[in-house]
């Protein structure tokens, strides 16, 4: 059985980008066939951050206009032969996408993979919708600030209301807690809204805490999801993000502040 | 941080908990504002349609309320009449 999963959060760079690129490629990395679709029309990035931004021909919207076909649109990753991505058009405005259109490309897609990510745009316009609309699950990417969790938890209203699980009566859309951005120096200051205070806010539960980290940026400066650098934290909480999704139980990381060295406390990092 | 942050430290402490009491508020004020059924602006844009059928109506001038008493709905329509009366008309 397929799974469509939708990477949303509303606001607007908190790393849904990121966490698709990364969620994606771990999937596939244990050997899921998994796409992961651009849905911000007209802002297309998961190309940059995937590293497959010259190689794109044909894109979503040529496909849902069928000016080309799913297999002409979709890209294989470079390093990953499950691992496949449907970039976002760059031109076209965001009302090609309709309700119809988009559920025949994901019905073609269940055919063919185990796991359907759809990364979101940020807002709560048409291109979101559409995005969370066919979604079984769903990653809630939150950043420890607060327009974040209040963004967060007027996506998961909508994920209650305006899906096509909603709509129909089905079980509701699964939905997972992503923390990003966390520092837990900031914590302990007091200064940052901690893990339980999330959970706590929106009253779903955890699947991953990602650590403010700068192989983020360089991960994406360089087109290669962070997941795959094994030496980084970030990479490796997105690790155990996949890990826990697929059911294994993982205990949460980097959640501490870290020991520093006498020379370094004193004198900053 | 270092030595030198130790003093500024002192003085932003804290601020996530009034974070955390903010938010509890507006999230609470939003989830009775907006979880309404989401039919509501439908109903008025056609209670509009309809209304301005026979009467010069503004939208300003129809005002749709859904109010929850016990194990009660209460549907409200305030239609204020060009001419200044007021019909209120209530369903269940």
């Amino acid at each position: 059985m397929s799974k469509v999963i939708v990477v949303t959060s509303g606001k607007g760079g908190v790393g849904k980008t990121t966490t698709s690129a990364s969620f994606a490629a771990g999937l596939a990395g244990r050997g899921h066939r998994t796409v992961v679709i651009d849905f911000d029309i007209g802002l297309r990035n998961l190309d940059l951050v995937m590293g497959c931004e010259r190689r794109v021909v044909y894109d979503f919207v040529n496909v849902i206009n069928e000016e080309a076909s799913l297999k002409q649109a979709l890209i294989r990753d470079k390093v990953d032969n499950n691992l496949y991505i449907l970039p976002a058009s760059q031109t076209r405005d965001k009302d090609a996408l309709t309700q119809d259109k988009v559920g025949k490309v994901i019905g073609e897609l269940r055919e063919n993979f185990d796991y359907i990510v759809c990364d979101s745009p940020a807002g709560i316009e048409k291109g979101a919708l559409m995005a969370m609309f066919f979604a079984d699950e769903a990653l809630v990417v939150t950043n420890p600030e607060i327009s974040s969790v209040r963004d967060s938890d007027r996506i998961l209203g909508m994920l209650a209301a305006k899906s096509l699980r909603a709509i129909e009566g089905e079980e509701p859309i699964k939905e997972h807690l992503v923390v990003t951005r966390y520092s837990p120096e900031r914590v302990n200051m007091g200064e940052m809204l901690s893990l339980d205070d999330i959970r706590e806010l929106l009253g779903i539960d955890l699947i991953g805490v990602i650590p403010e980290s700068e192989d983020v940026l360089q991960a994406s400066n360089s087109g290669v999801p962070v997941i795959r650098n094994e030496r980084s934290k970030s990479g490796q909480a997105y690790q155990d993000m996949v890990a826990r999704f697929l059911g294994e139980e993982v205990p949460m990381r980097f959640l501490e502040v870290e020991k520093k060295g006498f020379l370094s406390r004193i004198f900053g990092a | 941080m270092s030595i030198f942050d130790y003093f500024r430290r002192k003085t932003a402490k804290g601020t996530a908990a009034i974070a955390k009491e903010r938010l509890h508020i507006v999230m609470a004020h939003e989830h009775r504002t907006t979880k309404g059924p989401d039919y509501l602006p439908a109903l008025k844009r056609e209670l509009m349609e309809v209304i301005s059928k026979y009467v010069p109506v503004s939208k300003e001038d129809i005002k749709v309320n859904l109010e929850r008493h016990g194990d009660c709905e209460i549907l409200e329509l305030n239609i204020a009449l060009p001419e200044g009366k007021e019909e209120t008309a209530a369903a269940n």
